[in-house]
């Protein structure tokens, strides 16, 4: 790891994929590579960030992402103190500009911000002096989990570059498609976008992506096979007529996965929706499912970030 | 019952509109097939063993295709049933019915579109195809299964005369519907504007006290329908067209190339507001029969082309709904026996050619319905309508065949009758 260059990332925050580099990217992978080993033994601690304060500012629902960054800053030493929507002043009335000035007089050194309104972030960063990592903003992009995927992705495959990526279902609200298809583009994989005409913006095109209303043509000869998660409420008769008609349609069974590459791997941001959006027998064959493996390069790839986000406050 | 041995319809008119062909001829039949046509059938080229009759010159038409009717079963068997549907198309000449989905149950599940197919082909003696619910329930909520539907083989998707009040319903059904490469047929008629209205607004309605609906509410669904068929690149087309101002949205968009396309019924190229005299019920259907300005744009629209299909809109009433005040009738005639010789009127009275207007009863709405119908061609089953161009005759709604007898045409003279309709070289219907 020493060998790395870090100073070659120059962005004070990570708030969305689209202003990142190639060689920005794939610094990023290379950093938390290194991360993936230490994870896996038996002293995970470092020290590097020792007296750093991070805080987890939660304004949506999340376990999983909350306690992925949790344990990234644990493990790099930083003191994390999380903050939900539930206990926070915002049920109170108070407006995330004021909170940003409340917090910021706590001299945070990263604040990582999850909010179900695009854009939230950035208006944060505008707010404070420290790192701001978006960890999702409403259907915006959510940076970390494409970081990841693309972490996942490189371990299995090798590369990036030229492979053919499925992106399936619920395009439309999905944050984790649109920092995926930014990322992917950059990293020059083909982008291909899967689902009814009535989950993808119909100008999805011009976001760099092919566009495919059937599983069948959209996943023919596919490496890399990507579910999103469809939210319930969206299931029944809004923007899609029922469960079953879903996952007749575009639920991820064996029978749809045949026209895949023989080798195509299947992932999914979590959590899934069983019998909805795929399959158990799919989700639960390791072989094929790297959806564990994304769990896990989850920590590493956000010990990354924070590493490179920190290193001026650092010097 | 089925030949099996050939057999020739001799000495007709035949008429194809498909292909523009008006020619005297033959056509023979072979297992139920159209085995050749055209003027060198004659007695002298009759393969041998074939059995044959004269025609007497009348005319032969692919059977007609009834793009928009009310069959009642399942669950409203009192009004009509697929057998007696039946004979009354039979009657009329029509050998395929598209049956829509306002039945108890809707048809808005897969399985209900096996059942109602599977009762057709055991008791109707013409085709039935089905059209399954736009919304669950018909109720302007919920989208149908599409998905589902479509799978088991439904033809299009609508809700009947339930117009769709809901915008944002419409635009993601018409997105959805893309996937399918189905149409959509909606009710035209914005249903605030329509909701309590028992007539159109206009003369009539002020003198008769009759609650109204402007005619107005037809070209605004239209007109909002159209910007959503532009953004959705659907396949969208309005069932029964009744007024001007709708009829010249439908010419713009067909003029922007969009895939739009418009239906009537009889009733509104035939008959206009004053129809309902002394509060006659059988002449309440939705939308309301229009001013006589209305019912002329339509006869021209329909000469123009800007009317794709004329459908029956057959739709049986019990006698008890319509034996009640004229406001608490419920709307709706029957159609499928009367569709020809009414629509002949318009060939009678010199407004529409006789090609022209057989394609609104057969290859227009077949093409609409994406099925393999309503012209004449070899290989293909052998649905074909024989009609006396010229008989005249008064119409009498005790002797139609449907189970429920209200017809808006009950006394009216007519010209032209079926003499004779075959589905599958069988005959279902011979007077």
């Amino acid at each position: 790891m020493t060998q790395l260059d870090k100073s070659r990332f120059a962005h004070r925050d990570l708030l969305d994929i689209a202003r990142l580099s190639a060689q920005d990217i794939t610094l990023l992978l290379d950093v938390a590579e290194g991360y993936v080993n230490k994870s896996r033994g038996r002293d995970k601690k470092l020290s590097l960030l020792h007296g750093f304060t991070q805080i987890n500012l939660f304004f949506e629902n999340s376990t999983r992402t909350r306690t992925s960054f949790e344990a990234a800053g644990l493990r790099l030493g930083a003191d994390v103190i999380n903050m939900s929507v539930s206990s926070s002043s915002v049920k109170k009335g108070e407006t995330l500009i004021d909170t940003a000035m409340t917090l910021n007089a706590m001299h945070p050194d990263v604040l990582v911000i999850r909010h179900s309104d695009s854009g939230a972030p950035h208006l944060l960063a505008q707010k404070v002096d420290c790192a701001v990592i978006n960890a999702g903003d409403g259907s915006h992009e959510h940076p970390t989990q494409a970081l990841l995927d693309a972490l996942t992705i490189r371990n299995r495959k090798g590369r990036l570059e030229g492979l053919t990526v499925a992106i399936c279902g619920d395009i439309l609200h999905s944050r984790v498609a649109r920092s995926n298809i930014a990322l992917l583009n950059i990293m020059g994989a083909r982008v291909r976008l899967v689902g009814p005409t009535t989950l993808l913006p119909s100008n999805a095109r011009k976001l760099g992506a092919e566009v495919y209303h059937s599983m069948k043509e959209g996943l023919k000869d596919a490496d890399i096979v990507m579910m999103l998660r469809l939210q319930t409420e969206r299931m029944q008769g809004a923007f899609v007529p029922s469960i079953r008609e879903y996952f007749n349609l575009f639920g991820l069974d064996k029978e749809k996965l045949k026209v895949a590459k023989p080798d195509a791997l299947i992932m999914h941001p979590g959590p899934m929706n069983r019998g909805v959006e795929i399959d158990s027998e799919i989700a639960d064959d390791l072989n094929i499912s790297a959806i564990s493996e994304q769990v896990e390069m989850g920590v590493a790839v956000r010990m990354a970030c924070l590493d490179l986000l920190t290193q001026g406050a650092r010097s | 019952m089925t030949r099996t041995h050939p057999h020739a319809l001799l000495n007709a008119r035949l008429l194809d509109p498909a292909t523009d062909l008006d020619v005297r001829g033959g056509l023979l039949i072979r297992d139920g097939l159209v085995a050749d046509f055209g003027p060198h059938i004659t007695a002298d080229t009759l393969p041998d063993g074939a059995s044959f009759e004269d025609c007497n010159g009348f005319c032969l038409s692919p059977g007609l295709v009834d793009a928009h009717a009310y069959l009642c079963e399942p669950g409203k068997e009192h009004r009509e049933t697929m057998a007696t549907a039946g004979l009354a198309a039979a009657a009329g000449g029509v050998t395929t019915i598209n049956a829509f989905p306002a039945t108890e149950p809707v048809i808005d599940e897969a399985a209900l579109v096996e059942l109602v197919a599977r009762r057709a082909r055991e008791t109707c003696p013409v085709n039935v195809v089905v059209t399954g619910a736009l919304s669950k329930g018909l109720l302007g909520e919920e989208m149908a299964e599409f998905g589902l539907l479509a799978e088991a083989g439904v033809v299009a998707f609508s809700d009947g005369q339930m117009a769709v009040g809901n915008i944002n319903l419409m635009r993601r059904a018409l997105s959805y519907s893309t996937m399918f490469g189905l149409p959509v047929i909606v009710h035209a008629e914005e249903p605030s504007l329509a909701r309590g209205g028992v007539m159109t607004a206009g003369r009539t309605a002020t003198f008769m006290g009759l609650k109204s609906i402007p005619s107005c509410a037809e070209a605004i669904l239209v007109e909002r329908d159209i910007r959503l068929v532009a953004m959705t690149g659907a396949t969208w087309h309005a069932a029964h067209l009744s007024t001007a101002d709708a009829l010249n949205s439908i010419r713009r968009a067909k003029d922007e190339q969009l895939k739009v396309t418009a239906g009537t019924a009889p009733h509104y190229h035939a008959l206009n507001d004053l129809e309902v005299g002394e509060y006659r019920t059988f002449a309440r259907v939705s939308p309301p029969l229009r001013e006589e300005e209305d019912r002329m744009a339509v006869v021209e629209a329909i000469k123009d082309g800007t009317i794709d299909v004329i459908s029956s809109q057959h739709l049986p009433q019990s006698a008890d709904s319509k034996r009640v005040p004229f406001a608490q009738a419920k709307p709706g005639v029957i159609g499928l026996e009367t569709m020809l010789p009414v629509s002949l009127r318009l060939y009678h009275n010199g407004d529409v050619g006789l090609l022209d207007l057989l394609r609104t009863m057969t290859i227009a709405p077949a093409r609409l319905l994406g099925i393999d119908a309503g012209r004449l061609e070899k290989g293909k089953p052998a649905d074909l309508c024989l009609f006396d161009l010229e008989k005249p005759w008064q119409v009498d709604g005790t002797q139609l065949q449907s189970k429920s007898k209200n017809t808006a045409f009950d006394g009216h003279l007519l010209q032209g009758r079926v003499v004779k309709t075959l589905v599958g070289g069988r005959t279902v219907f011979e007077r």
